[in-house]
């Protein structure tokens, strides 16, 4: 019983190995690069000169009062591309709310005159500590902040980040988001 | 829960339910080998696989035939996965010249990947080749999907079949599900996927120019960050479709680059429904009563609806803790609000938790958040659902043969209170299903619960826990239970990546998976052997109300009254904690 079923089992680990572990991704990648080819590569942003600026699908990570800031990231250094990772901190872990309250006291420290309740995402980590986006809430908070420090008007700023937001697909589904990354390249941008 | 999350939970759900017909009936003719599109057109191949691995389509085998072939195939995966990742660092593929993964790293992958587990101790991104991502892993992904697939198969021929000592080609199974079902799948949706931002690319990690410089940990100056790439869409696919769960990159689904949109975790939850649901259709087609397949999926359906709505109620009501603190939880237009810790932007509280709820009650495993920094009850919910034995939808295969195992159960017990021989399908139970089918249903309790206690008590074991208090005992639990129910996903802040976690996480693994499918081939060639008795006036229907709800109860009684001692130190006593604070 065992003798007979030896040759098929290596056989057709063999054949299966070389369809699903080779023809099927290599099918894959040459339609997406045919047809995806941006995508494919990782969503990059490259400048004017050649220069990768990133991804418009991972975050980086800001804390100078003129740019917008994003998620708390968990990786180390933070928003790692190369290493994700959440900061899985149960919901009763002290470190939890040291980490909270240290991020607060810099938003705050960032802008003293902002008495505002502050959106939740933008004082928790991400799961990926990559994520690119941050609420319409959280861009709002930050919006005079941004405005004030770069000496533009908040109509101006308040453009750029709509530019930059997505909202629902079909209106429906996931959370209407700001990219934080395009975000403050606009700004720069503008400045210039 | 606010009135968008609402509408999204609910087109989510009517999709799933519109699928389950359309597919089911075409998973029904292909195992029937009744002409479908696809085993007519590829018909050449799935013949030329045959003649070189000298498998005589038409003979079938006993169910321990079947069985040897299934555990051999299986052996022979374990023995080249561990292999290809010992000796990756000299494999071609291998652009980010990653060394070699440690010997018991290795040892738990392999395990890991053939029991369709994809619990995963090790960080994607930065340990594995894509070498080793697409020839060991995503091989895998394929046949210990169809391994599980093959098993639910036989086991159905045995309810069909008349006085017969076998059960099916185990190869011809293998085969058809891998090249009629699995592949065209993750064909389709790789493609969608790359079109959402998914990388699929041979090249080395690109490297950016940060716009404001950071710092690390020791304070050196970082201005550049290199963005791992690799052949992902493809795996992702298959991931999600053959309920592995098993990440390219070390967060899993909550990436960026893993699941970019929300269309893209929209296909990828519904990847992960598709086929475990469907499979109840297929069941019913294949018995030519299709009333008994629907009356399966409406038992799990009575499961999983209240745990999905209760799972988002609670972490959309976030966390008590912060709002001493200034921060808004509130779900606005503008925000999701609710426990945003370990969760993405742009799936927010509900499309996170509707992901936990569906990711555990089938046996997938894969995370778009992380579930170790939900609240302590909606994480107790996919920690009870895995622990409830993966019947719930569960894994491609395993899910609807594990609750068949209950309908056994159950359709003994009410034989017991009625008091007539109990028969499901015409075939009737008997002492040796019983004996298997209890097998089925109480060995996850014991690959659970006994390495639990053993880590808890040993210095290493409590090595690996990251949170204080109760949270703590919670991570462990939720380790051996997504390794004994076949799950993967974890609360990933236990550091599992030791010799101690890596060996007793793959000894429950390689139980929680073997244990069970092999009494379930017994059953198989067991049903075979006997005769369909005709149904008269004094036979339980399976098919109506009462019975669904007893089957639920079944299943209900059995994971609840062996788990709430356990659920009680956990979840339950730091929501007491967190409330009273």
């Amino acid at each position: 019983m065992l003798r007979t079923q030896i040759r098929p089992a290596i056989v057709s680990f063999i054949v299966l190995t070389v369809i699903t572990g080779i023809l099927y991704p290599l099918l894959v990648t040459a339609i997406a690069q045919t047809v995806f080819h941006h995508q494919a590569e990782g969503s990059l942003i490259v400048s004017g000169d050649g220069k990768i600026l990133g991804s418009s699908l991972i975050g980086q990570n800001f804390d100078d009062p003129k740019y917008f800031w994003g998620r708390i990231s968990a990786t180390s250094p933070a928003y790692n591309a190369s290493s994700s990772s959440g900061s899985n901190l149960g919901p009763s872990n002290p470190a939890l709310l040291d980490e909270i309250k240290a991020r607060v006291s810099a938003l705050k420290a960032a802008d003293p005159d902002n008495n505002v309740l502050i959106p939740v995402d933008l004082v928790t980590s991400s799961g990926s500590g990559l994520d690119p986006h941050i609420s319409q809430a959280a861009a709002e908070y930050q919006l005079a902040r941004v405005a004030r420090v770069r000496g533009l008007t908040q109509e101006t700023v308040n453009q750029i980040v709509d530019q930059n937001t997505q909202g629902r697909f079909l209106g429906f589904l996931g959370e209407p988001v700001v990219n934080v990354l395009q975000v403050n390249l606009a700004l720069d941008e503008h400045k210039n | 829960m606010g009135l968008n999350d609402f509408i999204q939970t609910i087109f989510f759900l009517i999709v799933v339910l519109l699928m389950v017909k359309p597919f089911g009936s075409y998973m029904a003719c292909i195992y029937m080998g009744r002409p479908a599109g696809l085993n007519v057109w590829l018909v050449c191949v799935e013949k030329w696989i045959y003649r070189i691995c000298a498998v005589k389509e038409e003979e079938g085998m006993t169910w321990k035939t079947y069985a040897v072939a299934m555990i051999l195939f299986n052996i022979l995966g374990v023995l080249v996965v561990y292999a290809i990742q010992r000796l990756q660092a000299v494999l071609p593929l291998n652009p980010m010249a990653m060394p070699a993964v440690s010997p018991d790293s290795s040892f738990n992958t392999a395990v890991s990947f053939t029991t369709n587990t994809n619990w995963q101790s090790y960080g994607g991104e930065n340990t594995m080749s894509y070498f080793t991502q697409m020839l060991a892993l995503s091989v895998q992904n394929f046949v210990s999907a169809a391994t599980g697939m093959a098993i639910l198969v036989a086991l159905i021929r045995g309810f069909i079949q008349k006085q017969m000592n076998t059960i099916g080609n185990f190869w011809v199974d293998m085969v058809r599900t891998v090249l009629y079902i699995l592949l065209p799948l993750s064909i389709v949706f790789a493609v969608v996927f790359v079109s959402q931002g998914i990388p699929q690319t041979f090249n080395k990690s690109a490297v950016a120019t940060l716009l404001q410089a950071t710092k690390d940990s020791n304070g050196k100056l970082v201005n550049q960050q290199e963005l791992a790439l690799g052949p992902v869409a493809s795996q992702i696919a298959i991931k999600q479709i053959g309920s592995n769960g098993g990440g390219f990159y070390n967060a899993n689904s909550a990436h960026p680059y893993e699941n970019p949109t929300p269309l893209s975790n929209f296909l990828e939850l519904l990847a992960i429904m598709l086929i475990p649901v469907s499979l109840c259709y297929t069941f019913g087609c294949m018995v030519k009563d299709r009333r008994q397949g629907w009356a399966l999926l409406a038992a799990m359906s009575i499961i999983f609806l209240p745990c999905l709505w209760f799972c988002i109620q609670i972490e959309q009501q976030g966390n008590p803790l912060f709002d001493k603190l200034g921060v808004d939880q509130t779900t606005t237009a503008f925000q999701s609000g609710g426990n945003m810790e370990g969760k993405e932007s742009r799936f927010g509280t509900a499309n996170s938790a509707i992901w936990a709820v569906s990711t555990t009650a089938v046996a997938n495993g894969s995370v778009n958040c992380m579930h170790d920094s939900f609240m302590p009850l909606s994480g107790m919910i996919p920690l009870w659902l895995i622990q409830l034995g993966e019947v719930i939808f569960g894994g491609v295969g395993c899910g609807l043969y594990g609750m068949i195992a209950f309908v056994i159960v159950a359709v003994f017990i009410a034989g017991l209170m009625i008091g007539r021989t109990p028969e499901y399908l015409g075939k009737k139970i008997e002492v040796f299903e019983m004996k298997m089918a209890s097998l089925v249903a109480l060995i996850p309790h014991m690959f659970i619960l006994i390495p639990t206690a053993i880590a808890v008590l040993t210095v290493v074991g409590k090595a690996g826990i990251s949170n204080p208090g109760p949270h703590g005992f919670s991570e462990v639990l939720y380790a051996f239970s997504s390794a004994a129910g076949n799950n993967g996903s974890a609360f990933g802040g236990i550091n599992a990546n030791t010799v101690f976690y890596n060996v007793m996480t793959a000894v429950s693994m390689f139980f929680g998976r073997y244990w069970l499918a092999i009494p379930m081939l017994a059953i198989a060639g067991s049903l075979s052997a006997k005769k369909i008795v005709p149904s008269t006036q004094g036979t339980l229907p399976t098919h109506t109300p009462l019975f669904i709800v007893f089957l639920a109860m079944v299943v209900l009684v059995v994971g609840a009254l062996v788990f709430f001692p356990a659920l009680a130190l956990g979840p339950i006593v730091e929501h007491l904690m967190l409330r009273g604070a």
